[in-house]
């Protein structure tokens, strides 16, 4: 019983993380701040969830295929964060004349 | 304790339905991307919590395949956006 209660609050916690993402995404003004809204606040709220998910989980194999998920989410986010903010960063940044 | 599993991925699910938007109007590729990015990370949260609710281990592996190709899709989107296919974003051109 006590494992279902952490593991619900878990889950709320995930959910308001991802919530807040959202909300980043749609509401931040330019790219480079919607990125950072996206790649590190959802994969936290995904932390939570598969956190929520493993306090509940039967056997340590399952736990640790939980874990492989959301690691390979956070490695997968940390290099689309770097490509994609470099691929959207102006051309002249740091040049002549300054950023865009 | 299903049904409040069934209302957390029910939450994600809205989430990301409204994060299409930013998809829909950009207004760089960028930011649509983006909107697709978290489609891919919602979508491992909510089979996570699928898994939570039907326990069948098969939905792990789903979501494990899930993650992988959001960051190929990112992967390929940079590549393409760079002006000689290469995928060094900084590169002169």
């Amino acid at each position: 019983m006590m494992a279902a209660y952490a593991s619900a609050v878990l889950i709320a916690l995930g959910l308001i993380f991802f919530l807040a993402g959202t909300l980043g995404l749609l509401r931040f003004p330019d790219a480079h701040s919607r990125l950072h809204a996206l790649t590190k606040a959802d994969n936290l709220g995904l932390g939570f969830i598969v956190a929520g998910a493993a306090v509940q989980a039967g056997d340590v194999w399952t736990v640790l295929k939980l874990l492989l998920i959301w690691i390979l989410a956070l490695i997968a986010s940390t290099t689309v964060a770097q490509l994609i903010a470099r691929s959207a960063a102006p051309r002249n940044i740091g040049g002549e004349g300054g950023g865009g | 304790m299903a049904e409040f599993h069934y209302f957390a991925a029910l939450a994600i699910l809205a989430s990301t339905a409204i994060s299409l938007w930013r998809t829909l109007k950009g207004p760089t590729r960028a930011d649509r991307m983006m909107g697709t990015l978290l489609v891919g990370t919602g979508g491992v949260a909510i089979l996570v919590l699928l898994f939570l609710i039907h326990g069948q281990s098969g939905v792990l592996d789903v979501a494990l395949l899930l993650a992988l190709l959001a960051a190929f899709a990112a992967v390929g989107f940079v590549k393409s956006v760079s002006p000689d296919g290469a995928g060094d974003p900084e590169e002169e051109g």
